[in-house]
């Protein structure tokens, strides 16, 4: 069965986006990427010369443009202008690639999106071509705004970036992927696989990870088990889970032909 | 010779008069690496960093890609 994630009009295998840093090195990075089984995965751009060994190859040799499809993120960025100024550097670094994610941050304490910043960026960007995958608040009619502005993937958070405190609020998920005809990607606040599984469950077309991977004790392992629990989660979805019967069991096994008391 | 200032990624430079982008970036060990350089908040394409020259108080950004979520 072709069940592939379409996003802007380009079809994907797998449904589980990575990011690609606080790896020990670009070898940890590469690995995890490889288990992840990933095809997007997000880059950050910054500073040349910021901390980067001038004869260490860089992320991009690694991670080669023909292999994976990049994601330019806009992390660090608290206007819609430098979001805006940060995106059209990364499409000339990576020779006119349009597909981005934009994210425009609130503070740096919670790292919670500003979204009236984010739209103003949205709108900008998508005038200027650029196919926007964008990085939300769980507000529905926040995701729906973005919608009509032209993003081709709205990415609310589970919980705060980093914080591996999982999906905080399923019901405003679930509100979102009723109203959405673009791919909802959950961004931002997966821990562990079942957090992965679960927002499958729900009906999201993707989940996209970090820290979860990169902060684990054995990060290729645990890029292993998120892309298993993406995969079981959608499975799942698709299967259609059983009704919940609150108070009411039904054996599993027949109720005719147990064999017969000792007792009278 | 004259020399001009300008700001690269938030540190000043003093360079010489009518150097043109494509010097500076070979200066900084960056030629033929994948960059993208911004002057004055307006993008520069790699194709004319030869045939761009830097004026004082030029503020220029120059990026890679690293790793990030």
């Amino acid at each position: 069965m072709n069940d592939n994630l379409i996003i802007a009009g380009k079809s994907y295998n797998s449904r589980l986006l990575v990011g690609t840093g606080k790896y020990k090195d670009f070898r940890e990075t590469k690995a995890a990427v490889e288990a992840s089984g990933a095809e997007i995965i997000t880059i950050a751009i910054r500073r040349s010369n910021i901390g980067q060994n001038p004869n260490e190859p860089s992320l991009l040799e690694v991670l080669p443009p023909s292999k994976y499809t990049l994601l330019p993120n806009t992390a660090g960025c608290y206007s819609a202008e430098d979001a805006v100024r940060t995106l059209r550097l990364a499409r000339e670094l990576l020779d006119g690639h349009t597909l981005v994610k934009l994210e425009v941050l609130g503070d740096p304490q919670s790292l919670y999106p500003n979204v009236v910043e984010t739209l103003a960026a949205a709108k900008t960007l998508v005038a200027e071509g650029f196919q926007v995958m964008v990085y939300t608040s769980d507000d529905p009619i926040v995701a729906k705004e973005l919608e009509d502005i032209g993003c081709v993937a709205i990415m609310p958070l589970a919980s705060l970036i980093g914080s591996g405190m999982g999906i905080l609020n399923p019901w405003n998920l679930q509100l979102i992927l009723e109203r959405m005809q673009v791919p909802v990607i959950v961004d931002a606040g997966v821990g562990t696989a079942s957090d992965a599984a679960i927002a499958m469950e729900l009906g999201c077309d993707g989940v996209l990870m970090n820290t979860a991977i990169a902060g684990a004790q054995q990060p290729v392992l645990m890029a292993s088990a998120m892309k298993q629990a993406v995969e079981a989660g959608r499975s799942a979805y698709l299967a259609g889970r059983m009704q919940k019967k609150f108070y009411s069991a039904s054996p599993s096994s027949p109720t005719a032909g147990i064999i017969g008391s000792t007792r009278s | 010779m004259k020399v001009i200032t300008v700001i690269v990624n938030g540190a000043t430079r003093q360079i010489p008069d009518s150097t043109s982008v494509a010097a500076l970036v070979e200066e900084m060990a960056l030629a033929g690496k994948r960059i993208a350089l911004e002057r004055n908040g307006e993008i520069v394409p790699r194709s004319r960093f030869a045939a761009q020259q830097l004026a004082d108080g030029d503020k220029l950004e120059v990026v890679v890609a690293v790793g990030g979520g």
